[in-house]
């Protein structure tokens, strides 16, 4: 009744182009972006913020950056946890051997830092798909890690072999560092989403992202039309990496606060990130979001939520609750509904679109 | 339909995500909420040591009614080895209150040590995580007793000494070092380099992937090769077990190869059967039941069906060393108690308990453990205190205590932990002097 396109004509190729052609969506974008710079860092507690907010926030750019590669692309890619590492890394050294430079720029540039490299591990994915471009992916995170953990260079010769979020303050407030308000990490870190994310939409919505598509659903047909394989493929390995690569510095700098070399960064959280994208979905951004929430809160819900609200359940069956309802949930949203959980939202939006008169 | 069903979870869910943080009901107990890993790679390690140290807790409360008349309402926290669910952990802890909190991970160290003094909550990383937290003057917040892995390193080369009739007879030998390809594997090449030159014996290490440490066999084969005349090893999980295999497969002599104390498990000799007879791993404290203690807490838990842990495996070296690490926690709660009057302390209080633990051999027999660890006492600067350690062997079915206590070689370790200490408040700018006051030890 309310969430009707009705009396909202399109007159120009631009709104018909636009990312949000309801009227109705664009309000709900704006209350969702008051929500989350207002509302949430007022109410929510320390608690939720630190362990369900930020690693959200952090880990949701790395979704959408292999969405970007597996879900836009349809090159699957293991080596998700490495590019994040050389993002973490990247950013580690930079601040280190530059203080004086702004934290927040040095946090974006590891992003090319990781994108150079994604391009280098990229360069297979003309000649192989599928399985094998996997295994290539994971040869990349293998080496990653056996990088972070061997080059001493890299943890500036840290006796105990980690990186240590050293503060860094912008105008005088602190950021980054044990000192630094978890408000104020939490702000950079949703700027951060935010912005990344609009780029993103914008990125597939065009020339670029349609590129991506064509090679994704038949690369000779695509090759046909005059998309060059190489460049869309690699550019795609490129952005990719780049989201993962600012993923990983906000994980290091923003969330955890330091990280042991080689173990952050290790295959679990690669594939913790592919099921993301799955129950998620394959192609879609809000679907990112959807993902990178559901691995994020499931957990802690689960460990915590349900013994504070009178279910007592030990941790360690929590845990392996959630092993088993991300293993079935990804094998049935891969065989009944590669669109994941931003299929059910379609759906539900479609059903109110014509609420309260179904046909 | 489907959209109802769906919005009804997301708002129960966001119900019970708020609910997490509403505080538990204040009756007069003292929290602590305690790292595990009972799931994951590295639960053969975690399950043993986490029952130690929730029986001995369970233990207090049932036969003393807690410490000082209050009840340790103890709690655990899943982490799976897994750094991010630690640091969730840590959040939770503070939430409740915790007197203190146990990373039982390195990488949840490194994480969490920076956050202490803001929060105010001790960390207590017993023999693990950041060797330079040691050094109390720079980190008042963390404690790492009795020993670092330095000064395990220093024990092996006095024992392989005293094997082979003095350091002069390590002139010429080759000592081979199996690590985990991690920091936490390659903590004691430092002190082990600096000793090879010293002594004049060939230092050779021979590193394990994470990914390949069910596959040792190529490095054995090296082993053998280079003559190696001692094997070390630096090992946790599921490594430790291959290692001893892998040695009586190759016919290396199992009573030359010694574990770091977190190679000393009884499922890490076990399972390599009869092979594993004569395998050497360091501790410092000792397995069985025959202390007051232990029968204290087959008495008052496991009898009453309230241990998790079969009555067979009570005493195994993992969970008595759980249970080390439980009287050391409850005595700097006592030593809180005492020093603040309070009956119900908090963390900072506890902080100060820790500051003038002093379990000395008299101290030890009245917590029921007549010779079960060596006497520890900690000052205002030196958080570890560099304590003795012992070696024990495998007979087969159980661990035998083979060697008299050694003392590491404190004069060598403390200057390089220093200079870890000093390096680590330099790379982390605003690394704040000591502003705690110390307490006097009575």
């Amino acid at each position: 009744m309310f969430y009707r396109e009705a009396g909202q004509y399109k007159t120009t190729y631009q709104s018909d182009m636009a990312i949000f052609p309801l009227r109705q969506d664009r309000i709900g974008i704006l209350i969702i972006l008051a929500l989350a710079y207002v509302a949430v860092p007022l109410m929510a507690s320390d608690f939720i913020l630190k362990t369900i907010m930020l690693p959200f926030l952090a880990l949701v750019l790395a979704v959408i950056g292999l969405n970007i590669l597996t879900g836009y692309t349809g090159l699957i890619s293991l080596g998700t946890a490495g590019f994040m590492g050389v993002g973490a890394y990247a950013c580690y050294k930079l601040t280190t051997l530059f203080p004086e430079v702004n934290i927040l720029v040095w946090i974006l540039v590891s992003g090319f830092f990781s994108a150079g490299i994604g391009v280098v591990f990229g360069l297979p994915s003309l000649r192989i798909k599928g399985l094998y471009l996997a295994v290539a992916t994971l040869a990349a995170q293998f080496f990653l890690q056996w990088a972070f953990v061997r080059i001493p260079w890299l943890y500036n010769y840290n006796p105990s072999g980690a990186i240590e979020v050293p503060l860094r303050t912008v105008f005088g407030v602190a950021i980054t560092g044990p000192t630094a308000a978890i408000e104020v990490k939490y702000l950079i870190a949703l700027t951060f989403v935010v912005v990344l994310t609009w780029v993103a939409s914008n990125i597939v919505h065009g020339r670029i992202g349609r590129s991506w598509m064509a090679v994704r659903d038949m690369d000779i047909a695509a090759q046909l039309m005059g998309i060059k394989l190489l460049e869309t493929k690699l550019l795609a390995f490129a952005v990719s990496s780049f989201y993962c690569g600012v993923s990983g510095a906000l994980f290091v700098f923003i969330y955890l606060g330091g990280a042991e070399a080689g173990t952050e960064f290790g295959i679990r959280l690669s594939f913790i990130i592919l099921f993301a994208v799955i129950i998620g979905g394959l192609g879609s951004m809000i679907g990112s979001f959807f993902g990178a929430g559901f691995i994020v809160a499931l957990p802690t819900i689960l460990k915590f939520g349900l013994p504070a609200i009178g279910i007592a359940i030990t941790g360690a069956i929590a845990e392996k609750i959630v092993v088993m309802v991300i293993g079935a949930l990804t094998i049935y949203l891969l065989i009944v509904e590669p669109h994941g959980l931003a299929r059910l939202w379609q759906i539900a939006k479609q059903k109110l679109r014509v609420w309260p008169f179904p046909y | 339909m489907k959209t109802t069903r769906l919005a009804l979870g997301l708002g129960l869910g966001l119900v019970a995500g708020f609910a997490a943080v509403s505080p538990v009901g204040a009756q007069e107990s003292i929290n602590f909420v305690h790292n595990t890993y009972r799931t994951g790679a590295f639960s053969g390690s975690g399950i043993p040591v986490a029952d130690g140290v929730r029986d001995y807790f369970t233990m207090l409360n049932n036969r003393d009614g807690g410490i000082g008349g209050v009840r340790i309402n103890f709690e655990e926290c899943e982490t799976q080895y897994d750094t991010r669910r630690s640091v969730e952990c840590w959040e939770q802890a503070k939430a409740k209150n915790s007197v203190v909190y146990v990373p039982w991970s390195t990488g949840a160290a490194l994480a969490t040590i920076p956050r202490a003094h803001i929060d105010k909550m001790p960390i207590f990383s017993m023999a693990y995580g950041l060797s330079a937290a040691a050094v109390g003057s720079t980190f008042p917040w963390v404690f790492n007793p009795p020993l670092t892995y330095w000064d395990g390193a220093s024990v092996w080369i006095q024992y392989i000494a005293q094997r082979e009739g003095g350091l002069a007879n390590l002139r010429g030998k080759t000592i081979g070092l199996i690590l985990l390809d991690a920091p936490f594997g390659r903590e004691p090449i430092p002190v082990l380099e600096a000793l090879a030159r010293e002594h004049g014996f060939t230092l050779k290490t021979y590193p394990i992937p994470p990914a390949e440490m069910q596959n040792q066999s190529s490095t054995w084969l090296a082993i053998r090769r280079d003559r190696t005349d001692w094997v070390l090893v630096q090992g946790w999980g599921a490594m430790n077990p291959t290692a001893v295999r892998e040695a009586g497969r190759t016919g290396f002599p199992r009573d030359k190869v010694i574990g770091i104390w977190w190679a000393g498990g009884d499922d890490d000799a076990r399972p390599a059967g009869p092979d594993a007879r004569g395998y050497l791993a360091l501790s410092w404290h000792q397995v069985g039941t025959n202390f007051p203690v232990i029968q204290d807490i087959i008495r008052h838990v496991v009898d009453r069906g309230q241990s998790n842990t079969a009555r067979e495996k009570i005493g195994e070296n993992l969970y008595n060393r759980g249970v080390y690490q439980g009287i050391l926690i409850a005595e700097a709660i006592r030593n809180a108690q005492r020093l603040t009057g309070k009956r119900v302390v908090t963390g900072e209080d506890v902080r100060r308990g820790f500051e003038v633990l002093n379990i000395s051999a008299a101290r030890w027999t009245e917590l029921g453990a007549p010779d079960f660890a060596a006497p520890v006492a900690l000052t205002c600067a030196d958080h570890n205190g560099h304590h003795a350690a012992f070696v024990i062997q495998w007979d087969g079915t159980k661990w035998n205590r083979a060697s008299d206590w050694i003392r590491p070689d404190r004069a060598r370790i403390r200057p390089m932990l220093e200079e870890a200490a000093r390096a680590y408040a330099t790379s982390n700018a605003g690394w704040p002097a000591r502003s705690e006051t110390c307490d006097q030890p009575s």
